[in-house]
C-alpha cells in the first residue's frame, strides 16, 4: 500500500519535471534566438503606430492607429462573420435536417445529397471555388445584378442600403425593452402556470411587446429612418462604381457562403438525430393524454429533441467560428490575417502575437463551452 | 360523371378518369418547364408573365390531387402516391424539386460534359462554352505529384501502391493469423509507411535521387501528410484519453490541459505557430523541414481529438471489466492494453475514421507553411499567365477528387459502424 501510493507520487512527479522541462528548454532556446537577433520580449507593441490599412472593419480605424485597434478590427471582423455564418447555417441546417425525414422521396434524396456534397468537400476548396470562380464571374459595377433600384450585386461587392436612424439610441433601448418584458411574461406566466394552473398566452403578449415598443418609440420617441441608397456613379472614363450605401466585400460573401453551407450540414445531421431521438411512443402518449398536434410538438417533442440538438449544435457553431479563420487564405482581414499575418511581419513578434492569436481563440472556445456546459446541467433529465 | 368531377374527391369509382386527367395536366406541366428550360420557349406567352411563372406548378398541383387515389391496385401509382405525392404540400415539394432539376441540369450538364473541351493541349484549344478540361490534362501531374520531378515520379506510384497494396491484404490474411493483425497495423504499417516515404520517395540512398521536401506536392502529399498525422496522433490521443481518465491529479489535469489547449484553437494558428514560433523555441542553428513542422503541427492538432474518440469508447465501456480485471491481479497499463483498449478502440473505429476524414479535409490548409497540395497547386496554376481564368475547373476538378475520397471513407466507415453495432 505504501509502496504503490509512493508509486503514483513518483509518475506525478516525472510528469511534472517532463512538462517542466519541456517548456524550460523551449523558454531557454527562444531567450537565445531572441538575443541573437536582438529582440526583447514584451507587449508595449501593442501601443505602436500601426501603419497598414485594413479593406473592411466595423471600427473607425486608420494607419496611425495603435495595433491594439486594429487587433480589435480584426477579431470584430472574425466575430462578424462567424454570427452570419452562424445565423444562416442554423437556418438552411434546420430546413435540410427536416426534409431528411420527409416522407417525401425527393425531398429526402435532395437533401441526403446536399449533405453529402457539402460535407465531403474540403471547407478550404469551398471557399476557394466560391471567392475564385463563383463570385468572380459576376458582372461588373456597371452591369451589376440590379435588385428593384434597391441593392445592386457585382464583382466588387454588394452594395445594399445603409440605415441612417435618427435618435437610435431611443430605438435600442426601446427593443432592449420590448426584450427584457417578454422576459418577465415568461417567468410570470411560469408562475401562473405552475401555481394556479392558469395558462397565460405567452407568445402572444410578447410578440405583442416586441411591435408595440418599437412602434412608440417611433411614433412618440421621435426615431426615424431613412435610407442611404448605393447610387452607380462614373469614377472616370471607363470605371464606374458605387456611391452611398454599404459594400459587402466578396471576400466576407464568399467566406460567410462557404462557412454556412459547410457547417449547415452538420447541423442537419444533429437536427435529424434529434427529432429521430424522439421516440414513437412519447408522441402516441402525448396524443393519448388528449393535447393537440401543436402542443405535442411544443411541449414534448421540441423540449426532448432540442436537448439532444443544442450541445453537438453548439459545437459546431464554434468549429465555425475556429474555421472562420480560413478568412487570411483569401485576404478577408479577419483576425487572423490583420495580427497573425500583417501585423507580425511588420513587427517580427512572432511569440507574442501567435500567443495572443491563440489565447484569443481559446477564450471565446473556452466561454462558448462552458455556456454549453451550464445549459446541459440545467435542461439535463432530473432522475430521483 | 362529369358532375362528380367538380363536387367529389377523386374517388377509386371513377379511377380511370381521374388519372388520365391528372395525367394530362402533369403532362403539360412539365412539357412547359422543359420546354422553356431546354429550347428557351413559352408555351403560355399569351398569359401574363406572373401567370406564366406559376402555371406550371398550377397544373402540376392538379394533376398531383387527381391521381391521389388511395390503393388503387396499380403498383406504380401507388408507389408514386406514397412516396411523392401523399399529401398536397408534399406534391408541391416534389413539383418545386422536379422543376429544380429540369432547370438547372441542362447547362450544368453541358457545362460539365456536353460543351466542355477536352483535347488540345493549350488555353487557345479551348473553343467550346463548356469547362477547359485541357487545363486539368495539362497539369495533371502537378495536381498529383506537386513540383517532384517527372522522372521520379514511378518512385510515388510505386510507394502507394505497396502500400495499399499492403492495406488490402489484410482482408486475405487466413484466420488463424488475425490476432496479430491488430499490433501489424498498428506497429507493422507505420513503418513499411516511414520507410516508404524515407527511402523511396525522399531518395538519397541506393542510388536515387534525392527530392527535397518543398518539391513534393499535389494530391500525394495530401496522403502522405495525413497518413503521418494519423499514425502518430493515433499513440498520443490514446495517451492522453488515459491520461484525462487517470485518478492522479497532475496526470490528469495536464492532459485535460493539453486536450482542451489544442481542441480551443483553429488548426490555421498552430500551422502558423508552427511556421513562425517553433524556430524560435529550437536551439540556435538547428534546421527542421518544413513538412516536417506541418506535420508536428497537424498531429499536435489531431491528437486532442483523437484523445475525446478514444476518451468515448473507454467511459462505454461497463466498469465491470475495470473490475474483473483488476480482480485477476492485473496491473494498470496490464489492464488498459489487455483489456481495456482493445474493446475501447474497437467501439470507436467510426470515430476514428471521422478523425481521419477531418484530417484529410483539414491538408491543405498546409498552404500556410508554403507546402502546396491539391488545392494549392491549383492556386498556383491558374495565376500561370498562360492558364488565366481556369480557376472554375480546377477547384471543380479538386473538389472532385476531396469528394470521391472522402465520401467513399465515409460510407466504409458507415459500413462499419453498421457490423460492430449489431456484433455487439
Amino acid at each position: 500500500m505504501f509502496f504503490k501510493k509512493n508509486k503514483s507520487y513518483l509518475s506525478q512527479i516525472i510528469t511534472i519535471l517532463l512538462i517542466v522541462s519541456i517548456f524550460g528548454f523551449f523558454t531557454f532556446n527562444a531567450q537565445v534566438n531572441m538575443d541573437n537577433r536582438g529582440i526583447d520580449f514584451g507587449f508595449s507593441f501593442l501601443s505602436q503606430e500601426a501603419s497598414f490599412d485594413i479593406q473592411f472593419s466595423l471600427i473607425e480605424y486608420s494607419g496611425s492607429d495603435s495595433y491594439f485597434r486594429a487587433y480589435l478590427v480584426g477579431l470584430l471582423n472574425t466575430l462578424l462573420v462567424s454570427v452570419i455564418g452562424i445565423f444562416f447555417c442554423t437556418i438552411i441546417g434546420v430546413i435540410v435536417g427536416i426534409a431528411r425525414l420527409s416522407p417525401n422521396y425527393i425531398v429526402e434524396k435532395i437533401a441526403t445529397f446536399w449533405v453529402e456534397f457539402f460535407r465531403n468537400i474540403p471547407l478550404l476548396l469551398q471557399l476557394f471555388f466560391w471567392y475564385y470562380a463563383a463570385l468572380r464571374a459576376l458582372p461588373l459595377p456597371i452591369d451589376a445584378i440590379n435588385f428593384n433600384d434597391i441593392s445592386y450585386l457585382s464583382v466588387k461587392g454588394w452594395y445594399v442600403p445603409e440605415f441612417i436612424w435618427t435618435n437610435s439610441s431611443i430605438f435600442y433601448s426601446s427593443i432592449i425593452a420590448g426584450v427584457v418584458s417578454i422576459f418577465f411574461i415568461y417567468r410570470f406566466a411560469k408562475k401562473q402556470r405552475e401555481d394556479a394552473g392558469k395558462q397565460i398566452p405567452a407568445l402572444s403578449l410578447s410578440l405583442l411587446a416586441i411591435i408595440t415598443l418599437p412602434s412608440i418609440a417611433f411614433l412618440v420617441g421621435g426615431v426615424s429612418l431613412s435610407f442611404d441608397y448605393p447610387v452607380l456613379t462614373q469614377m472616370s472614363k471607363t470605371i464606374y462604381n458605387f456611391k452611398g450605401g454599404v459594400s459587402i466585400p466578396p471576400e466576407l460573401m464568399a467566406l460567410a457562403l462557404a462557412l454556412s453551407l459547410y457547417t449547415s450540414t452538420f447541423i442537419a445531421e444533429n437536427v435529424r438525430a434529434g427529432i429521430m431521438g424522439v421516440g414513437k411512443g412519447q408522441k402516441e402518449a402525448a396524443a393519448s393524454i388528449g393535447l393537440t398536434t401543436s402542443q405535442v410538438l411544443k411541449l414534448v417533442v421540441l423540449p426532448q429533441a432540442l436537448r439532444i440538438i443544442i450541445p453537438p449544435t453548439t459545437n459546431q457553431y464554434l468549429n465555425l467560428t475556429k474555421n472562420s479563420s480560413l478568412a487570411a487564405a483569401i485576404a478577408y482581414p479577419d483576425l487572423v490575417l490583420v495580427f497573425a499575418g500583417t501585423a507580425m511581419m511588420q513587427t517580427g513578434r512572432a511569440i507574442e502575437i501567435v500567443s495572443i492569436t491563440m489565447l484569443t481563440y481559446l477564450t471565446i472556445s473556452l466561454l462558448i463551452s462552458g455556456l454549453m456546459n451550464w445549459y446541459n446541467k440545467k435542461v439535463a433529465i432530473k432522475e430521483k | 360523371m362529369i358532375k362528380n368531377l367538380f363536387t367529389t374527391k377523386p374517388n377509386i369509382r371513377s379511377l380511370k378518369l381521374y388519372v388520365s386527367i391528372g395525367l394530362i395536366f402533369l403532362f403539360f406541366s412539365f412539357l412547359d418547364v422543359f420546354l422553356n428550360s431546354l429550347f428557351d420557349i413559352n408555351l403560355t406567352f399569351f398569359f401574363s408573365d406572373f401567370i406564366s411563372f406559376f402555371l406550371p406548378l398550377t397544373l402540376g398541383y392538379i394533376g398531383f390531387y387527381s391521381i391521389r387515389i388511395e390503393q388503387t391496385g396499380n403498383i406504380f401509382l401507388d408507389t408514386i402516391n406514397k412516396k411523392i405525392n401523399s399529401t398536397s404540400f408534399n406534391s408541391v415539394l416534389t413539383l418545386l424539386s422536379f422543376f429544380a432539376i429540369i432547370k438547372y441540369s441542362p447547362p450544368l450538364l453541358s457545362w460539365l460534359v456536353f460543351d466542355a473541351n477536352i483535347s488540345g493541349s493549350t488555353k487557345e484549344d479551348c473553343t467550346g462554352d463548356g469547362a477547359c478540361w485541357v487545363f486539368i490534362k495539362v497539369w495533371f501531374k502537378r495536381f498529383m505529384y506537386g513540383m517532384y520531378p517527372n522522372a521520379e515520379q514511378w518512385r510515388i506510384n510505386t510507394a502507394f501502391l505497396i502500400l495499399f497494396t499492403s492495406i488490402g491484404s489484410v482482408y486475405f490474411v487466413p484466420e488463424k493469423y488475425k490476432n496479430y493483425l491488430i499490433s501489424f497495423s498498428i506497429l507493422g504499417f507505420p513503418l513499411i509507411a516511414f520507410l516508404l516515404i524515407y527511402f523511396l520517395i525522399s531518395g538519397g540512398s541506393f542510388g536515387l535521387e534525392w527530392v527535397e521536401t518543398g518539391a513534393w506536392g499535389g494530391l500525394s502529399l495530401t496522403f502522405i501528410v495525413s497518413f503521418f498525422a494519423l499514425i502518430f496522433c493515433f499513440p498520443i490521443g490514446i495517451f492522453l484519453a488515459l491520461g484525462r481518465r487517470s485518478s492522479l491529479p497532475v496526470i490528469k489535469y495536464s492532459s485535460i490541459g493539453f486536450i482542451e489547449f489544442w481542441r480551443g484553437v483553429p488548426l490555421i494558428t498552430v500551422l502558423f505557430m508552427s511556421a513562425v514560433m517553433f524556430p524560435m523555441f529550437l536551439p540556435d542553428g538547428t534546421y527542421m523541414d518544413k513538412l516536417v513542422r506541418a506535420i508536428i503541427a497537424i498531429t499536435l492538432f489531431e491528437s486532442a481529438y483523437m484523445a475525446e474518440v478514444v476518451r468515448g469508447g473507454l467511459q462505454a465501456l461497463p466498469r465491470g471489466q475495470y473490475d474483473a480485471a483488476k480482480s485477476l491481479g492485473l496491473g494498470y497499463w496490464r489492464m488498459n492494453l489487455l483489456i481495456i483498449l482493445p474493446q475501447a478502440l474497437k467501439l470507436v473505429i467510426p470515430g476514428i475514421a471521422n478523425t481521419f476524414l477531418a484530417l484529410i479535409k483539414d491538408t491543405p490548409l498546409i498552404f500556410v507553411v508554403g507546402l502546396l497540395e491539391i488545392a494549392g497547386m491549383i492556386g498556383l496554376a491558374k495565376t500561370n499567365p498562360k492558364w488565366l481564368g481556369m480557376a472554375t475547373e480546377g477547384y471543380v476538378f479538386a473538389g472532385a477528387v476531396f469528394w470521391v475520397i472522402c465520401f467513399s471513407l465515409s460510407r466504409y466507415s458507415q459500413n462499419l459502424e453498421k457490423k460492430l453495432s449489431t456484433e455487439r
